[in-house]
């Protein structure tokens, strides 16, 4: 973490998103509004790694889709290194999504199927229109291709052809192509067996290192977030109901919400030392 | 007891195989698999996709029929066969004395029919003698069962009206119908919230308990099987390569594979920075399975033999209840976990077990 000077590097005050409850098809009425989220205030220093949980309709996607401006809030402010870009329009939102992306959930649902593998992780170049000579561009989507540990040569191969987790790394490589600073994943691991989600947040864990990565890791899993975080927020009916260091949460959570979800995990017997330590 | 004991079982699975003939070939899903569950215990089935957890399952409701299936062992439902079954005789059986729960409750209950007509339906399917009335009674008194609030409105929800886990609350009620001496539950917290996911256990177990009911429980997820099962078999490309009395697969697992499912899990009481120990590779073609230990290109120990000499499931000289299709020796397995268990990296653990670092010491 950074000393207190410098501003975070992402963040949001006072958030609050509220959508329409309506009722009806043909004669849909308004019944009202629910907050998604409900005065949300949280930032995200350089180079921490950020978790935050919650269960189904606690919101935490909604607020990671406002810290990303992917979703308008309400009412607050969304800030990047200190500057306030809530209504970040045209260049300025360009240069914002270059340096901010997201992992999703499902990356079968988030890569076209009849594009390939090297089209799919080469658009981020084209859409900023950067490597515009088509070797080098080739050349560079290899390099990202082997850096989440798949061959150069699956370019060539369609969504299809691979498992999940091969999937999640293509989901993966095209989110670090324009080298972001920060990387917001969003259960980048939940749709994927044991197994391979060790892999996953292995490969994850790896690139934060390797390339100085902010993470924003949302999980419902508590456990997936203490393999991977340093700092967790817990969410619960929109709002934020605790923030604390990752051992600080796990040994003493100091909120009832916090005790009852931690209560809740399934443990697994035996030793809890069955992991190295990190950097194995 | 241990699932080799077949006596006091009220289900019993031998030597169970079913493949399924598709354009590229037979897809081997469960290939010789065993098991057995006495009145109330639990079976855990462990397991990644691809592993014929769910096939083995489904095979055993008499679910998977067809020209492409092949499928031969025997399912013994109280000693009758259900393979050799006539469908009416099944139908029969289904839902009666056998049960099964599913993961997704919203595709496994009609969209359009109210909860409660759909328990009631189940009642009447098997008692055509009671009245739409009864049955309606039952169906409140089954909400009420598995600790739906206000039962007797919910009675008249709609599926999507409920929450997921009251779904999943009200798939167990119809499956609870007409008390099962058998429950079969495929994943059935996998789709639910933690704290939704400990009440549904905690239901499942109440049920186990209070009916005498066999439960085999189907799940990726070790901690929901520590949890709530008695035994537990781990299963890998079709076969079931550990199967152990529950505590006992925790506190000395046998089969690299379980040690690399456990190392793999995030577990919420880790210590600080602990890192996950990933498997290599991805579970094999069910088509074409790698020849030997069907493990080995992904086992951290393999072997030149290990590469054509295929394991059979054999009990531990010292726990005949415990049972492990592997081809390394106890002895050096022993070894092996007992360094994984205090932190040591496959790597190490192997070195600690290489044949010649055990010889070159004389």
């Amino acid at each position: 973490m950074t000393a207190g000077s410098a501003p975070p590097l992402a963040g949001g005050e006072q958030l609050v998103k509220r959508f329409p409850l309506t009722r009806g098809v043909v004669f849909r009425r308004r019944l009202g509004d629910v907050a998604a989220v409900d005065g949300v205030t949280l930032s995200v220093q350089e180079g921490e790694s950020l978790g935050i949980v919650g269960e189904t309709g606690s919101g935490k996607s909604t607020l990671a889709r406002m810290l990303l401006n992917l979703l308008e809030p309400t009412s607050g402010v969304v800030r990047y290194r200190g500057e306030d870009v809530t209504h970040a329009r045209g260049a300025q939102l360009a240069a914002l999504r270059r340096k901010r992306q997201l992992v999703f959930q499902d990356p079968a649902g988030s890569l076209n199927p009849r594009k390939t593998i090297g089209a799919a992780v080469a658009d981020p170049f084209a859409i900023h229109g950067l490597l515009p000579e088509r070797a080098a561009r080739a050349r560079r989507v290899g390099e990202l291709l082997e850096q989440v540990g798949l061959e150069a040569a699956s370019a060539n191969r369609y969504p299809h052809e691979l498992s999940g987790g091969m999937r999640q790394r293509v989901g993966i490589a095209r989110a670090i192509a324009l080298g972001p600073e920060l990387l917001v994943a969003d259960e980048p691991v939940s749709a994927l067996d044991v197994s391979i989600q060790a892999q996953i947040l292995t490969l994850l864990r790896e690139l934060r290192r390797e390339l100085g990565l902010t993470l924003v890791l949302i999980a419902h899993d508590l456990a997936v977030v203490r393999h991977m975080c340093d700092r967790v927020a817990v969410m619960h009916d929109g709002r934020l109901v605790e923030v604390a260091p990752v051992e600080e949460l796990y040994r003493a959570p100091r909120e009832a919400y916090t005790r009852e979800l931690l209560a809740a995990v399934p443990r697994i017997p035996g030793p809890p030392s069955a992991s190295g330590p990190a950097g194995g | 007891m241990s699932a080799a004991d077949a006596a006091g079982a009220v289900l019993s699975v031998e030597d169970l195989r079913v493949g399924f003939d598709t354009r590229d070939g037979l897809v081997q899903a469960v290939d010789g698999v065993s098991f057995a569950v006495a009145p109330g215990r639990t079976l855990g089935i462990v397991g990644e996709s691809g592993s014929g957890k769910t096939v083995a399952a489904t095979t055993a409701m008499g679910l998977s029929r067809g020209p492409r299936v092949r499928v031969s062992g025997r399912v013994l439902l109280d000693g009758e066969d259900l393979l050799d079954a006539a469908p009416q005789r099944l139908r029969a059986l289904r839902g009666d004395a056998i049960a099964m729960v599913f993961q997704d409750p919203l595709s496994a209950l009609h969209p359009l029919l109210r909860v409660g007509a759909q328990i009631g339906e189940a009642v009447r399917a098997h008692r055509p003698g009671v009245s739409r009335a009864a049955a309606r009674a039952r169906a409140v008194e089954l909400l009420e069962w598995v600790a739906i609030p206000n039962a007797g409105q919910r009675v008249d929800a709609y599926p999507h009206e409920l929450s997921g886990g009251m779904r999943q609350r009200a798939m167990i009620a119809m499956a609870l119908a007409n008390e099962p001496r058998v429950l079969i539950a495929d994943e059935p917290t996998t789709a639910l919230d933690v704290t939704v996911q400990a009440q549904i256990l905690a239901l499942l177990r109440r049920l186990r308990d209070e009916l005498g009911m066999a439960m085999v429980l189907i799940t990726h997820d070790l901690g929901v099987v520590a949890e709530t099962a008695d035994e537990v078999a781990v299963m890998y490309a079709g076969r079931i390569v550990e199967q152990s009395p529950a505590g006992e697969l925790f506190a000395a697992p046998r089969h690299p594979y379980t040690w690399g499912l456990l190392r793999s899990m995030p577990r919420v009481d880790a210590p600080a920075g602990a890192a996950l120990v990933p498997i290599p590779g991805r579970p094999p073609s069910l088509i074409h399975p790698p020849s030997g230990c069907r493990f080995h290109p992904r086992c951290p120990y393999v072997r030149e033999r290990h590469r054509s000499e295929d394991p059979a499931l054999e009990p531990l000289p010292d726990a005949p209840g415990h049972r492990v299709a592997c081809l390394l020796p106890e002895a050096e397995r022993r070894v092996a976990w007992a360094r994984l268990a205090t932190g040591a990296t496959p790597a190490q653990a192997r070195a600690a077990i290489e044949p010649a670092g055990e010889e070159g010491r004389v």
